[in-house]
């Protein structure tokens, strides 16, 4: 009977979508205010069915109630339940349940936090939002319904995939959608404003802080997914160029240059028509994405649905959405001007390159990516891009952005000098390069340049942007959240990029074979195999080996790492656990092969330099972006927005 | 001083563009150089896979043919497309879901004695999921 009712409140809310995208409409053609009044409950009644269609799905895993076939596929009676919880988007179609429902949630926080906002384009905004709901409530259900019902009903079902059960991955969907989707906000207001005609500077005002919400989100969920590998995959790596990650790769380069030019629109009226380019292809490369992901193209790890009804229908949803707004781009465009006027060498121009470095790094995943696909559908040949093909790009891309990191925002708006800037930044360069190249030779005692050339980056991204705030900070104004926000997501870039650097250069990883208390040195820390216990978990048995790791007398940590056997699935399923030790310098990382002969295993051994920069870069990225929409100035407009209302 | 000016700005557009042209073509060679092709074991069987550069190959790891050595990590097995196979040799600690019947990717090249050396074997994170080009080059053989 629930699983009846959520599938009857999917439908009313298909209905409801489909309302929101016509009438208001409509009235914003005809001027009729009561037509478009109707965007805003029609968004709310759109949020109340999808909750109570997910509350059904979730109740039934809840409740073991295996007679819905994606339940009995995805939980059985052992598994716990914060996994039944998150097992409602552990496959295809309950994640894209999750995706109608955070785009609902989208939707709804729109009319509530848009009281500023002019009737005409509130109305179009959630129409266009509405559209791209009715797309994803069609998909549902005509090719993944996720009430569909089983008979005869089985006694247990098939567990959720043991790769799935940790509590990172279970909230990185989640995450990773409210980034995707909360680009269709940026979207929708770009469309909405190509419909008006109107393309001022105080569009880009209202979807800036729209846009930097849903890019926090976008990095937060990456990081954690990458996160997540790392420790869940046993491989110890952080990003593989899978072309899933690279699907949520594309829109986080777009809507990362979408977000400067934005911030160059509303604060100079500048690359208007630029902007709202950018908004659209930051949803069509979220969209791509669902559809790299979910029609099932892929050889990844990722891809799980391979039904082609699914595939065809994004591919032809993607086809109307993005050719249709860019049509609409071309045809409207041109209307638009630009109204600030520039110098060569002012920050508009940073802020442009910065875009074309960003776009040209996307351009480059995109390449990389979709080639294959499309030399795979020509029916050519089955190809794919190697790693270094995308770390070569990356570090070419890399340059010219850190340099660029570094001048950009110390440069003055409209028109600066350059000999301003050469007295400013010119100690800053000689200094970050020396102490860059300097430091692994004091460190290690080698000159190692490739990581000295990395530091380098770190700290000029690092000294320049604390330069800015101690700057600002002297003049004595106090300084909006914004700003702040600003300087710790490029603090959260410098991190990120020593991190990286360390990670590329003095990692070591070495898969051994371990007799029991034998030892292996890696990096000069001394691991050594103790031996090997069973355990048992609810849904689950292994082997759990200890390691101790000492450097030099010292015992340093103690090493657990497990192999598991789920034992619950139709076919047992191994999983290995790896175990970490993280400092702020380093992790040490053990993973489980398997037993290799009497009393000896195959362990996977990693010295991984910094790792944990890479991760505390995206957080400071996150928390920066969070800061900056928090910014006092977006919440007055809506305050006095609502007083004239 | 103002022609000097513009000079300066003809230069920075040169090396601007210079450099866009350097990316450019390291950009493709990179992309040239890490094309990896895949083959199916009767395509290699019928000489079709390069003889030194590295490629995939994808199929079935055939039933009893793994064999592990005790006192190393170096483990051999076959894989099949049903209708030809081929041997595999790799050393090191195989992905969770490797074992006997599964579809599987292997990514190396063959050594100098003519023996497939595999870099990394892809085993799919579900026991149900067959990697795609492995499923073509099954039927593939089938049809033939």
């Amino acid at each position: 009977m629930i699983p009846e009712l959520g599938l009857f409140a999917l439908i009313i809310a298909f209905g409801i979508s489909l309302v929101l995208s016509a009438v208001p409409l409509i009235g914003a053609a005809r001027n009729d205010a009561t037509l478009m009044a109707l965007a805003r409950p029609a968004a709310w009644a759109q949020l109340t069915f999808v909750s109570i269609s997910y509350a059904a799905l979730t109740y039934a895993f809840v409740v073991h109630d295996f007679s819905v076939l994606y339940v009995s596929q995805h939980s059985n009676l052992v598994q716990p339940l914060m996994y039944r919880i998150s097992g409602v988007w552990g496959s295809h179609e309950g994640s894209m349940l999750l995706w109608t429902l955070i785009l609902a949630l989208w939707t709804a926080a729109v009319a509530l936090f848009s009281r500023g906002l002019p009737d005409v384009l509130l109305a179009r905004v959630l129409a266009v939002m509405g559209m791209i709901s009715a797309g994803f409530f069609a998909f549902l259900l005509w090719t993944s319904n996720p009430f569909e019902r089983i008979f005869p009903v089985p006694a247990d079902g098939n567990a959720l995939n043991p790769l799935l059960q940790d509590p990172g991955l279970a909230i990185h969907p989640p995450m990773l959608y409210m980034g995707y989707v909360g680009f269709s906000v940026a979207f929708a207001f770009a469309v909405a404003a190509l419909l008006g005609g109107k393309l001022d500077a105080t569009w880009a005002r209202w979807s800036r802080p729209w846009t930097t919400v849903a890019w926090s989100f976008l990095t937060f969920g990456i990081a954690l997914g990458s996160w997540w590998a790392y420790n869940e995959l046993g491989w110890g790596g952080w990003w593989f160029w899978d072309p899933v990650e690279n699907a949520s790769f594309m829109p986080w380069l777009v809507g990362t240059a979408l977000i400067h030019s934005l911030a160059s629109t509303e604060k100079r009226g500048v690359f208007k028509s630029w902007t709202v380019l950018l908004a659209i292809l930051a949803f069509s490369m979220s969209l791509l994405g669902a559809f790299i992901v979910r029609s099932g193209v892929l050889v990844s790890v990722h891809a799980f649905a391979t039904d082609p009804a699914r595939g065809v229908f994004i591919l032809i949803f993607l086809c109307v959405a993005v050719g249709g707004s860019l049509a609409l781009y071309a045809w409207r465009s041109g209307t638009v001007t630009s109204t600030g006027r520039f110098s060569w060498f002012s920050r508009e121009t940073a802020l442009l390159l910065n875009n074309i470095i960003l776009l040209t790094a996307a351009a480059a995943v995109f390449v990389g990516t979709m080639y294959p696909l499309l030399v795979d559908a020509l029916g050519i040949g089955k190809i794919s891009v190697g790693r270094p093909y995308f770390d070569t790009m990356f570090t070419l891309v890399a340059i010219p952005l850190i340099l660029l990191l570094g001048i950009g925002p110390a440069m003055r708006w409209k028109k600066d000098s350059a000999q301003r800037l050469k007295k400013e930044l010119s100690i800053i360069f000689a200094i970050s390069l020396s102490v860059g190249i300097i430091l692994p030779f004091v460190i290690d005692g080698v000159l190692n340049i490739p990581a000295g050339l990395g530091l380098a980056g770190a700290l000029w991204i690092a000294i320049t942007t604390l330069q800015i705030l101690y700057k600002r900070i002297k003049t004595g104004a106090r300084l909006p959240l914004s700003f702040t926000g600003m300087i710790m997501a490029h603090l959260g870039m410098a991190m990120f990029v020593a991190g990286v650097t360390m990670v590329m250069t003095y990692s070591e990883e070495k898969d051994v074979r371990l007799e029991y208390g034998s030892s292996y040195e890696l990096s000069g820390y001394d691991f050594k195999f103790i031996g090997v216990k069973k355990v048992a978990g609810p849904n689950f048995s292994g082997d759990e080996g200890h390691l101790e790791v000492h450097d030099g007398d010292k015992k340093i940590a103690d090493l657990y790492p497990q192999k598991r056997l789920y034992t619950t699935r139709s076919s047992p399923m191994p999983m290995t656990e790896s175990s970490v030790d993280t400092l702020l310098s380093r992790d040490l990382y053990v993973a489980m092969g398997e037993p290799v002969g009497e009393d000896a295993w195959s362990l996977r051994l990693y010295y991984k330099s910094m790792i944990a920069w890479i991760w505390m870069g995206c957080l400071f990225m996150t928390f920066g972006g969070l800061l900056a929409v928090s910014d006092r100035r977006y919440r007055q407009k809506r305050l006095s927005g609502s007083e004239t209302a | 001083m103002s022609m000097n000016k513009r000079s300066k700005r003809k230069l920075l557009v040169v090396m601007v563009l210079l450099g866009m042209a350097l990316a450019s073509v390291l950009a493709l060679t990179a992309f040239e150089e890490n094309l990896l092709y895949f083959y199916s074991p009767t395509m290699v069987k019928n000489g079709e896979a390069p003889g030194e550069r590295s490629f995939r190959v994808g199929g079935l790891v055939v039933a009893g043919s793994v064999v592990r050595a005790t006192d190393s990590l170096l483990v051999k097995f076959d894989i099949t497309d049903n209708a030809e196979s081929m041997s595999v040799e790799y050393r090191g600690i195989l992905p969770d879901l490797f074992r006997e019947g599964q579809g599987i990717v292997a990514m190396g090249a063959f050594n100098e004695k003519n023996i497939f050396v595999a870099d990394e074997v892809l085993a799919k994170h579900d026991e149900n999921y067959m990697p795609p080009e492995v499923a073509d080059a099954l039927k593939a053989a089938e049809q033939q």
